[in-house]
């Protein structure tokens, strides 16, 4: 009971079809309190599906989930007091001013009129919008809406707060300024639970991250407990000619023991090295082939390649120029 | 004012982060009255949705005035006194098309994933646009009676009269769009909503007493007036302009309201609450 109690949220065998898509297929997670989780996928993983049914706004078709100790479908309505959600499209209205959305909110949570105006323009003021108070949210920019989005779920500062895909979308700065508000949050007690698709924002802010994939959890951990499990390390070797790739590819393959991945690059090769010591054995057996190299260095595994190496597949899809390809974001079934 | 380097006031969002307030949880009614607030909210910013509460009516009324009364009633004006009370009920049957209308669009909006995870009052954003709608069915039944006054109608009962009326029209309003709340919970595009809503209306509006006496007509066709929930409330309203009503007619006018609500108000929230 009293482990229990110290975990946020509790899910195990959460199981979500629409149709015959097994949108979320047996996620079990464990989340502490007063942190950020976060619930790192592609697009059409399950992360929203899932988000979902620990907000109460879907029923699992299998498994169960607790949230705060409450039963997400049992206990829903005692559960709804205490959380709060960003989804992922806007869920403040557009045709109203941001200040309406905010009054509307608190005026729904039980302030009086007048509370609610001053909570209103509280909220206003701290998130820098006190100047767009009066305006259509349409006529918002995206960073300034995303914060208005947040601002309504902490009308009432709630105990779990979810914030599906909270950066999608939105230029450096904004993202920034989602990222310290996060922080805050987090700092003052609230739990979040995060999704997002970007591997260096889960790096970033949370503390502990799950990695999902069809439905499933594959990894979790922390960012470093991740990082390890792929390996002690990634050897990144670059050539002086790319003529020289396929014998490098094989020579460092000997070397090293386990498989070497081809970039994009031509001239770029990478592989993961169980121990360092092996590295220093692979830019030797390059050097004895008579291979140029121009760079070669061993480091940490980013998330991306983490990610590469649980899914066997990217997590952002790249077009040929290497920028990130703007996925549509089409919902995870049911929408 | 601390500063972070994006331009975030992080000592004022620090103080609005936390409350230590949680007000006590409002009432049913409280949260519906607020979501009827939303919608005056949305008629605020886009008085354009009233264009068609506002047209339409002005144009049936003129309209069937001249171009049956003559024919019907032997002088327009004659006619004038049979036909107000059935164009007041038909504005309110086609202005509750919009209920189903606006809230398909609604639905569709990422908000109602906000409202649908707060501890309010479940069927309050639906019952609360259905209260805020009742506004239209003011105003248009207002513009009807202007215009026939303009034209020469003249109820019996005076302000009484047509204020009685305008009651029972929002309560018959309010019953009657349950069912195009589950269209619009059904249905998936809101153009579709409306095609639906109209082949059902149509009929149920004009098989009635709103045009014609209905002594004229078949026996079967009789038969099918006799028990529409549409002409059970043209001749209350008849009655109540004309200061005949007996609570009987009020009463018969309010079975068909009553029985969707009760049947159909459940299956909503179903569907409402399986709506993903």
């Amino acid at each position: 009971m009293l482990q229990q109690s110290d975990l946020a949220i509790e899910t195990s065998g959460l199981v979500k079809l629409f149709g015959d898509n097994r949108a979320v297929d047996g996620v079990d997670l464990a989340v502490g309190r007063g942190r950020v989780f976060g619930l790192l996928g592609p697009n059409g993983a399950g992360k929203t599906t899932t988000v979902r049914i620990l907000a109460t706004l879907l029923k699992p078709d299998a498994g169960s989930a607790k949230v705060l100790g409450l039963d997400v479908v049992d206990d829903a309505d005692a559960l709804r007091g205490r959380i709060s959600l960003t989804g992922q499209f806007a869920s403040v209205d557009e045709d109203l001013t941001g200040a309406e959305n905010l009054k509307l909110l608190a005026r729904l949570l039980g302030f009086s009129r007048r509370d609610a105006k001053r909570r209103a323009e509280d909220l206003l003021g701290g998130f820098g919008l006190a100047d767009a108070a009066g305006r259509q949210v349409k006529t918002y920019s995206g960073g300034m809406r995303r914060r208005l989005d947040i601002a309504a779920s902490l009308v009432v500062t709630p105990d779990l707060l979810f914030l599906d895909e909270p950066t999608t979308g939105l230029d450096p700065r904004s993202r920034n300024q989602v990222w310290d508000i996060i922080r805050m949050l987090t700092a003052n007690g609230t739990t979040v639970l995060l999704t997002t698709q970007y591997l260096q924002e889960a790096d970033t802010l949370a503390d502990r991250i799950a990695v999902i994939d069809r439905g499933k959890v594959i990894a979790e951990g922390t960012s470093a407990e991740l990082k390890a499990s792929v390996g002690s390390g990634v050897v990144h070797v670059r050539l002086a000619s790319a003529e020289d790739r396929e014998a490098a590819e094989r020579c460092l393959a000997e070397a090293i023991g386990a498989p070497v991945h081809a970039d994009g690059d031509p001239r770029a090769l990478t592989a993961q090295v169980s121990e360092p010591g092996r590295a220093a054995a692979a830019l030797a057996a390059l050097s004895d082939a008579g291979i140029v190299v121009s760079d070669f260095s061993l480091g940490q595994p980013s998330l991306d390649e983490v990610f590469f190496a649980l899914t066997g597949h990217a997590a952002i899809e790249k077009d040929a120029k290497g920028e990130e390809v703007e996925t549509t974001q089409e919902g995870e079934g049911g929408r | 004012m601390t500063m972070a380097d994006d331009g975030l006031d992080t000592a004022g969002l620090s103080r609005v982060l936390v409350t230590a307030v949680r007000p006590e949880r409002p009432g049913a009614v409280a949260n519906a009255l607020t979501f009827g607030w939303r919608a005056l909210l949305k008629l605020k910013h886009m008085p354009e949705q009233l264009f068609d509460v506002i047209v339409t009516p002005v144009m049936f009324t003129v309209m069937f005035t001249f171009l049956f009364g003559g024919a019907l009633a032997g002088s327009p004006d004659q006619y004038l006194q049979f036909l107000l009370p059935g164009i007041l009920v038909q504005t309110v049957t086609f202005t509750t098309i919009y209920t189903g209308f606006s809230l398909n669009t609604d639905l569709s909006k990422g908000i109602y994933d906000r409202f649908r995870s707060m501890p309010i009052w479940r069927p309050s954003p639906i019952v609360g646009a259905m209260t805020g709608d009742t506004i239209r069915y003011t105003i248009s039944s207002l513009i009807v009676v202007v215009i026939g006054l303009i034209l020469g109608f003249r109820p019996e009962t005076g302000v009484a009269g047509v204020i009685a009326a305008i009651v029972l029209l929002n309560l018959y309003g309010f019953g009657i769009s349950w069912l195009f709340v589950v269209l619009a919970l059904i249905v998936r595009s809101p153009s579709v909503v409306m095609t639906m809503s109209w082949l059902v209306l149509m009929p149920v509006t004009f098989l009635s007493n709103i045009f014609v006496d209905p002594a004229t007509m078949p026996g079967w066709l009789q038969a099918i007036v006799a028990v529409n929930p549409v002409a059970l409330l043209v001749t209350a309203v008849r009655e109540i302009m004309a200061g005949t009503a007996t609570l009987g007619d009020v009463a018969l006018a309010l079975i068909g309201p009553a029985v969707v609500t009760a049947l159909v108000a459940p299956v909503a929230m179903v569907l409402y609450g399986r709506k993903t």
